[in-house]
């Protein structure tokens, strides 16, 4: 799993590439909790245009970062999630939390406004 | 199908140690003895996904993340195209069983409780036998036999 976090403005952006599970999470967690914490960010966006799989560990992940995020009036987006990561997405109801787009831009315009 | 016998055709089994890297491991082990039911790619991340789930599930809970223990998994592919994945550990097992079946049921609040919701929800049947003390074991089973019918049709 490669992972990849910038800052836009007040928005961190975190681009993952690989399989989400129980083998990287932690690691995922305590960087971008660091960039959290380190930051004035407000919202978070998850690109998964490169996440080949996520399971419950990586939900896991997504709904910590999600209850953070949100509880301090920011937004969170996934962005990119190809059909078999969305499906799971879906089936675990994260979908009515967070908004799902196709591309990174489309959060950032909306964002923008 | 009542009373039929399923038959083995093809089977596996190995085991492997309680690291987190080895979740990656089982569930591409399965997904790639699974191809040899033919069934598309679309059910093989389906069969990664329950597997990846029951693996997690010895590693985190059976054995609170202890890395020397050992988790065993059997894959049995049927004559009648059904699959049969069992997952075992040797750890801490479960003391209830019914409030951990049930949906959206975490001991952790940092995880989903989806684990056995995904097994229950991607396989035909699911089994767990668990004894405090002893270890878990899981049955999960799928029929891939009904699409076939349907492609024939």
């Amino acid at each position: 799993m490669d992972i990849d976090i910038k800052l836009l403005r007040n928005t961190l952006v975190v681009r993952l590439k690989g399989e989400l599970d129980l083998a990287v999470v932690d690691r995922l967690r305590s960087d971008i909790d660091r960039r959290l914490d380190e930051n004035e960010v407000k919202n978070l966006i998850f690109n998964m245009e490169k996440v080949s799989f996520v399971d419950s560990s990586g939900l896991g992940l997504i709904l910590g970062r999600y209850k953070r995020v949100s509880s301090q009036g920011g937004r969170m987006s996934i962005v990119g999630a190809k059909p078999q990561v969305e499906k799971v997405l879906r089936f675990s109801g994260i979908n009515k939390l967070v908004s799902m787009y196709d591309y990174e831009q489309d959060v950032i315009n909306l964002q923008g406004r | 199908m009542a009373g039929s016998i399923m038959t083995v055709k093809n089977y596996c089994k190995f085991e492997f140690q309680s690291t987190n890297e080895n979740v990656s491991f089982a569930r591409a082990c399965v997904g790639a003895f699974a191809t040899q039911l033919g069934c598309t790619l679309e059910e093989i991340d389906e069969i990664k996904l329950v597997v990846s789930e029951a693996v997690s599930n010895c590693i985190i809970h059976a054995y609170e993340n202890r890395e020397t223990e050992i988790i065993t998994v059997m894959v049995s592919l049927m004559h009648d195209k059904t699959l049969e994945i069992i997952i075992e550990d040797y750890g801490k097992g479960i003391e209830d069983l019914e409030k951990v079946l049930e949906p959206a049921y975490s001991s952790d609040p940092s995880h989903m409780g989806m684990g056995f919701t995904f097994m229950k929800s991607f396989m035909d049947e699911m089994q767990v036998i668990s004894k405090p003390g002893d270890g878990t074991s899981v049955r999960l089973t799928r029929s891939f036999l009904a699409r076939d019918k349907e492609a024939y049709a």
